[in-house]
């Protein structure tokens, strides 16, 4: 019995952290800034290790104001160091965040016998005590601190997100705009470090650094490859984040391991999954994209290749299926696929092992022609020289639609493109 | 404490020899390979690898159930460097930006390592006190075959950054022109990024992978502020970078509970700071005081200025009252006197009697200010085609910044395009600035 209501608080609070971090990470990830992210979470160590040093307690109040300035020491210095003494912004992030965890480290070992942390700790945090660090009231338990700590934290973040959503939004897209409709962008900006400050060290003491860097910076990336829709990258990122923390926690348990690095490996995970499968931004789907695209690209080549035949001859003429695979200037294999596709859709026939243009391939082909050549004749106009125009042309047929092909005929005009070679009319009906 | 210095000066234990030289060997290499990565903007590349190293450390052990050097750090330069693709390859397939690109794989590898680090640690299968060294650091555990290890690393890696210094330069500084000498810039970028990832590998034991990027940004950033030169910058990193070391394990072995780690990127950032504020010409302190030279240069020779101008619209040979002087500078009377001090004391002005007058060498140096300030109103006039009441504004900042030869090239133009005679530009009896009433014809 104790042993599934501990497994509950601990995911609990795996869940309320990495949500809250998700949260703020999206506008991090979106705001270019989540490398101060990570820095801030780094560099709030020395500030709870004073806290505790000064308290001597884990009282929370003292450690948030520890971190808290600390979060804005780091600001204000990445920012004096990168303006004022002209450093580069990433070695001036570099610089802080180091020293400062440095700092923390240094402070944490030399007092260990007075603070009641320890340098694993900090990384990894002790997540797997959550449910006997109990909140009491009176004797009573009201359940485990670290729970409401991060309830509470997660709730002020919802609050003050919701509330100040639309400024939010429009200074992480648009800070142009933001300044001209009076939106403060330097209060918004602390508003939102104060926030990643608070989180920081609500998430310490239970899920450790890493967690938190890993959490405010991962699930909204991940979640930024599925939506272009602020509302809907925030939600999927709070969704990966509870995710990874359930799934971490059982990971963690089977394989026995530590419980927030197991959370961050799940969470890496399932950005690795949509690196591959996201519709848009996805890699299988770039790849797809790609092929599709150099399959209609073997296509036209060879379609051209037949009615540039056509031309020379003055006739309907055929080509052996080797030259014509020949023509389209890639690879064996995909050109032999964008043959076969050329004939499923009815664009080329074969007769006595010859290939030539059917009726609708010849129109598809003449069209192309004229794409290529109209572009070839206006290239020349705005001065490239009749020799070098056809490559550029090669490369842009594909791409014309029809409304630019209609642009490109009133200013070319139906005449002879630089080589000489008709340009075959328009209007033929596709 | 004191049995633990007098251990560390005499040297007479082997083991603090193996120490001191294995941390001078990481302070040095970082801070010459560290100036590369700061200048060529990779210097949170580095701190990405050092994290992604970890996995590949508990994979070695995992694998080969040893501990030795070269196993785990064979590993940790596999896995360090494929966090490093992964990192390019997310970069340039997505829309993701580098900022978080690095973020991801530091902490994503990182999280992978602690769970193998904490799955060793429980499993029984070994006891990772080898292992967990390499979170924080430990100069202290270093034998001689580390050193040797550490020492072919670093031989390498200063081998092949002489053999390849011009191309780095120019990787860093112009890639153009190292494209145009037949060198493919990527391959180059590739071959900074392996030794980036050499010189990590080189310090992981000693200073732990959650801080050895400090060895490579700190040092260097700390020279940046001395000199203009990569050579030299190279030399004083090392410098910084050795010195580091050396001080972080001397202090660390007083008190042995405290990593070397964290002591060394505190003594590197104590160099950082020494640098920034007193470095001689990109020290914060040596720009604000010339900040501050400028500043009463101008307001000096705003003041010169004005006793022409007063004696253009009065008549010659006067001394000028300072109430007088006051009202043409708009400053109060206190700070007019403040000023002429400093000028009398430079023999630009004489004074006496609440007055103050030009001597012949504060006439010449005003009556140089005088013409660039008019040079630079007409030019901005007729070339810049400001307004004539927009004009004076502009030249009261820049007539402390032009030299003899802009002088004469503006001479030259104003005289050839719109017949401006040079010797009529101030004369002392003329009406001043043509520029202080009106808007353009």
């Amino acid at each position: 019995m104790i042993e599934i209501s501990g497994s509950f608080w601990i995911v609990l609070t795996g869940v309320l952290a990495t949500t809250s971090c998700g949260l703020l990470g999206t506008f991090l990830v979106l705001r270019k800034m989540s490398l101060l992210g990570d820095a801030l979470s780094h560099a709030v160590l020395p500030g709870i290790a004073i806290a505790f040093l000064v308290s001597g307690s884990r009282a929370i109040l003292p450690m948030f104001i520890g971190a808290a300035l600390f979060g804005l020491v780091t600001t204000l210095l990445v920012e004096v160091f990168h303006k004022k003494w002209q450093v580069q912004e990433d070695a001036s992030i570099g610089v802080v965040f180091t020293a400062l965890f440095a700092m923390g480290v240094v402070l944490i070992t030399a007092y260990a016998g007075q603070v009641d942390l320890d340098q694993e700790c900090v990384l990894y945090g002790e997540i797997a005590y959550t449910p006997w660090d109990l909140l009491l009231w009176g004797g009573d338990s009201l359940g485990p601190r670290p729970v409401w700590i991060l309830g509470g934290v997660l709730v002020l973040n919802l609050s003050l997100v919701t509330l100040f959503y639309k400024e939010l939004k429009i200074a992480s897209f648009d800070p142009a705009m933001a300044a001209s409709v009076g939106i403060n962008a330097t209060l918004i900006h602390y508003l939102l470090m104060g926030m990643v400050s608070l989180t920081t060290v609500a998430s310490f003491e239970s899920v450790g650094a890493i967690l938190v860097v890993a959490m405010l910076i991962v699930p909204g990336a991940t979640a930024y490859l599925w939506s272009d829709r602020l509302a809907v990258v925030i939600a999927l990122a709070m969704l990966f984040g509870a995710v990874s923390a359930m799934a971490g926690y059982f990971l963690a348990s089977y394989w026995d391991s530590s419980i927030a690095g197991a959370m961050v490996v799940v969470v890496g995970g399932i950005f690795l999954i949509s690196l591959l499968f996201s519709p848009n931004q996805g890699v299988l789907a770039r790849l797809w994209q790609r092929l599709q695209l150099s399959l209609q690209v073997a296509q036209d080549h060879m379609l051209l290749a037949l009615v540039r035949r056509d031309e020379e001859v003055e006739e309907h003429a055929k080509l052996r299926p080797d030259e014509l695979v020949g023509s389209a200037a890639v690879w064996g294999v995909w050109a032999r696929m964008a043959f076969a596709k050329l004939r499923r859709r009815s664009l080329v026939q074969q007769a006595d092992g010859l290939i030539g243009l059917s009726a609708a391939g010849e129109q598809e082909a003449l069209r192309l022609l004229r794409k290529h050549r109209l572009w070839e004749t206006y290239m020349n106009r705005l001065g490239l020289p009749e020799d070098h125009v056809h490559d550029p042309a090669d490369a842009i047929e594909h791409f014309i639609s029809a409304e630019l092909e209609a642009e490109l005929g009133a200013e070319v005009g139906d005449g002879r493109d630089p080589q000489g070679k008709q340009i075959p009319p328009s209007g033929i009906e596709g | 404490m004191l049995e633990n210095a007098l251990r560390f000066m005499t040297m007479a234990d082997a083991n603090v020899r193996f120490v001191l030289f294995g941390s001078l060997l990481i302070g040095a290499t970082g801070g010459l390979l560290g100036s590369f990565a700061v200048l060529r903007r990779r210097s949170l590349v580095g701190d990405a690898l050092a994290h992604a190293a970890l996995p590949g450390v508990a994979l070695a052990y995992l694998w080969t159930g040893s501990k030795a050097l070269p196993v785990l750090l064979a590993g940790a330069t596999v896995s360090g460097v494929l966090g490093v693709l992964l990192m390019q390859f997310v970069i340039n397939f997505t829309r993701i930006k580098a900022d978080a690109a690095i973020g991801i794989v530091l902490s994503v590898f990182f999280g992978i390592g602690i769970v193998l680090l904490t799955h060793i640690q429980r499993s029984g299968s070994g006891n990772q006190s080898g292992l967990d060294k390499f979170l924080f650091g430990q100069a202290a555990s270093l034998v001689e075959d580390d050193l040797k290890v550490m020492s072919v690393l670093a031989g390498l890696i200063i081998l092949v950054l002489i053999l390849f210094f011009k191309e780095f330069k120019a990787l860093i500084f112009d890639p153009g022109f190292l494209q145009t000498l037949g060198y493919s810039t990527r391959w180059i970028d590739v071959l900074l990024m392996g030794l980036i990832a050499l010189t990590v590998m080189v310090g992981l034991q000693a200073v732990g992978v959650v801080l050895i990027a400090a060895m490579l940004i700190t040092p260097a950033v700390a020279a940046r502020f001395w000199t203009e030169q990569l050579n030299k910058m190279v030399m004083l990193a090392a410098a910084f970078g050795g010195t580091s070391g050396i001080v972080g394990t001397f202090i660390s072995s007083l008190a042995p509970k405290i990593p070397t780690g964290p002591v060394m990127v505190l003594v590197a950032t104590f160099f950082f700071i020494v640098s920034a504020l007193f470095a001689p010409r990109r020290g914060v302190l040596a720009r604000g005081l010339r900040r501050r030279g400028n500043a009463r240069r101008e307001t000096q020779q705003h003041f010169l200025r004005a006793c022409i101008e007063l004696q253009e619209k009065i008549g010659e040979g006067r001394a000028w009252p300072v109430e007088e002087l006051a009202i043409e500078l708009g400053h109060s009377p206190d700070k007019v006197k403040r000023i002429g001090q400093q000028l009398a004391k430079a023999g630009l002005v004489a004074r006496g009697d609440g007055r103050f007058a030009l001597t012949e060498a504060g006439l010449q140096e005003g009556l140089f200010v005088v013409k660039s300030h008019r040079l630079w109103e007409h030019y901005l006039y007729y070339r810049a085609i400001l307004d004539a009441d927009h004009v004076d504004r502009p030249a009261d900042e820049v007539e402390h910044l032009l030299t003899p030869e802009i002088i004469i090239r503006l001479e030259d133009i104003l005289a050839r395009e719109r017949g401006i005679d040079p010797a009529q530009i101030v004369t002392l009896h003329g009406t001043g600035s043509q520029y202080r009433r009106g808007g353009r014809e």
